[in-house]
């Protein structure tokens, strides 16, 4: 079995930038264990002669040609922004960089 | 201590990674079919799918994968037989994806490398590790700061136009063995790098847009050590003069912080145009955890042998192959090759003499006069208001005699001030060299006439004198008399062999 401690969970929750308290990061290594565990069932049916894909479809190269589509407008582009101005999606201060 | 550039290449070697991405020049983004006209106004050219809707489903553009192979052939690579795309997951609000479409372990082409020919004529192989497909980012504006800049903003507006616009990664492998010529090959290596991209016609790969950008790899190693030292990471260098200078100062700001004993801290760094130098940016505490795994929206890429073979039987003579070829043919010294290449003349000067003027003519006016120009106005040679047609027309009318290098610059100074062209700046402007032969002659009676005692000593026997008389004529014709006809003309009046 995978075995998902806490730590890694605590990492996972930075990569994400969410903050997890003590006993959420416990709640989530054990759920994530088992989801896990749920999914490693794969390779006790799949063999050796069975790669491991990315894609169920058997489909390589689709490719659109170089044509312009419309785009949206920037009403509708912005239309889901909590918050816009000049045009442009606003965020808050981005912290953590020069 | 300061310590000085020569000091620190007396105690160690410098190994280099350069990173390039290049903007592809295609007319829609790399996964979905929105514009990629520079210029537009904010958000104007975005879609579900670059801007990270839940359920859109993008789709590769062909000519972003053609580009890649193209650039993957011209570096000498291999050519992935199958790879995919992956996901480059991290958090910064200018991919609205939260993560980029990049590609991983499995790049569309790797191990090549790129010839560069240094100042001297060395040449200095550059292996590529490798050159993988990706898309840009959106551009932010921190407002509510000092001009523009993060620290201190009180939010951020993001413009999401570039998101998805195709780019091309190069990155190489550790370039060791440069010494002292460390920096000299960084700036050689990205500037063939942009002339390849330009041949290619993949990416017209301007620096100053941020078609290109540079990313400078830096660590120092004693003599014979096996491990590479720390290295710094400068972001965004964006000229090749500054690539030089990048180099160049932290090269002496490492040896300098390992001859004081301390140790090199792996982090980006800004490079600063003023100063020359970089400042630290974001420190790398923990290896960056990116969480790649392969795009499970977009089916793998497995360019046909056959497609691939097509694309290198039609790929452009190599830029550097290419001026030594013109070099030879138009007879010129490395030094003045150097010269033409770096004012950017060499495609004009091709043109030029494409258009009938002779290779000595062509370089003439583009190296001197239009390069002057430029200079003076602050724009690049191929910016300035005149073709290659019209530069040889004025060629054409200096050599049939119709101008002389004087009024050839004042037809030149016309075009450029939108007057037309040549020959409507010759009429428009009269300039013209005097061929009627009854003006002329009147002119030059005049001009004898005028100077009996210069004229006596031609007569004389001093032939040389009748220099100050041809002035006179090409005075009283106000520089559009034919100099040469001018003296024939007066010697044989004055009845002396020339």
């Amino acid at each position: 079995m995978p075995g998902i401690t806490r730590e890694e969970v605590a990492h996972l929750a930075k990569l994400a930038r969410l903050e997890l308290s003590s006993a959420e990061l416990d709640h989530f290594a054990g759920q994530l264990d088992d989801i896990i565990g749920a999914v490693a069932a794969v390779s006790d049916v799949a063999d050796a002669d069975v790669p491991p894909t990315s894609h169920p479809l058997p489909l390589t190269n689709v490719m659109r040609q170089d044509e312009v589509r419309p785009s949206l407008t920037p009403e509708q582009a912005l239309s889901g922004a909590p918050a816009q101005e000049q045009q442009r999606f606003k965020v808050p201060q981005i912290l953590g960089e020069e | 201590m300061t310590v000085t550039y020569e000091d620190a290449l007396a105690t160690y070697e410098p190994v280099m990674g350069l990173e390039v991405h290049v903007e592809l020049g295609t007319k829609t983004k790399m996964f979905c079919g929105c514009s990629t006209a520079l210029g537009a106004d904010p958000n104007t050219q975005t879609c579900p799918t670059c801007l990270g809707m839940p359920g859109a489903l993008p789709v590769v553009n062909a000519v972003g994968v053609e580009s890649a192979i193209k650039i993957g052939l011209a570096l000498n690579c291999e050519i992935a037989e199958w790879c995919r795309f992956a996901r480059k997951n991290y958090f910064y609000p200018d991919m609205p994806k939260n993560f980029q479409t990049s590609q991983y372990d499995e790049p569309i082409a790797f191990n090549g490398y790129l010839d560069v020919q240094l100042e001297d004529g060395e040449i200095f192989r550059v292996e590529i590790e490798r050159a993988h497909m990706e898309e840009d980012t959106g551009k932010s504006l921190h407002v509510g700061g000092a001009t523009g800049r993060i620290h201190g903003a009180s939010h951020s507006l993001l413009d999401y136009n570039r998101a998805g616009i195709p780019l091309i990664e190069i990155v190489t492998k550790p370039i060791t063995g440069a010494g002292e010529r460390a920096p000299e090959i960084a700036r050689a290596y990205v500037a063939e790098l942009r002339e390849l991209i330009r041949a290619l016609e993949v990416s017209e790969a301007r620096m100053e847009q941020g078609q290109m950008r540079c990313d400078v790899n830096l660590s120092l190693m004693l003599p014979g050590a096996e491990k590479f030292g720390t290295r710094s990471e400068t972001k965004n260098v964006n000229s090749l003069r500054s690539v030089e200078r990048a180099v160049r100062s932290e090269i002496s700001r490492h040896a300098e912080v390992l001859n004081g004993g301390g140790t090199i801290i792996q982090e980006t760094r800004h490079f600063h145009e003023d100063t020359g130098s970089t400042t630290s940016g974001r420190v790398k505490e923990e290896a960056e955890d990116y969480r790649y795994f392969p795009e499970p929206d977009l089916v793998p890429v497995a360019p046909a042998r056959a497609w691939v073979e097509e694309l290198r039987a039609v790929l452009p003579e190599l830029p550097r192959v290419r001026r030594n070829r013109l070099r030879e043919e138009w007879g010129v010294g490395e030094h003045d090759m150097q010269s033409i290449l770096n004012a950017g003349a060499v495609d004009l000067i091709v043109a030029t003499i494409g258009e009938g003027a002779s290779s000595a003519a062509a370089r003439k006016w583009w190296m001197g006069e239009l390069a002057r120009r430029s200079n003076e106005d602050g724009v690049e040679l191929a910016e300035l208001k005149i073709t290659p047609a019209q530069v040889a027309r004025v060629a054409a009318l200096v050599d049939e005699g119709s101008l002389n290098d004087k009024l050839a610059r004042q037809v030149i100074e016309g075009v450029l001030a939108g007057e037309g062209g040549p020959d409507e700046v010759v009429a428009a402007r009269g300039l013209a060299i005097v061929k009627d032969e009854g003006a002329l002659g009147a002119a030059v009676d005049e001009a004898i006439a005028a100077n009996g005692a210069i004229a006596d000593k031609v007569r004389g026997g001093k032939v040389q004198a009748v220099g100050a008389l041809v002035g006179a004529v090409m005075k009283a014709t106000r520089g559009q008399a034919d100099a040469g006809r001018a003296r024939e003309l007066i010697l044989e009046k004055l009845g002396v062999e020339g």
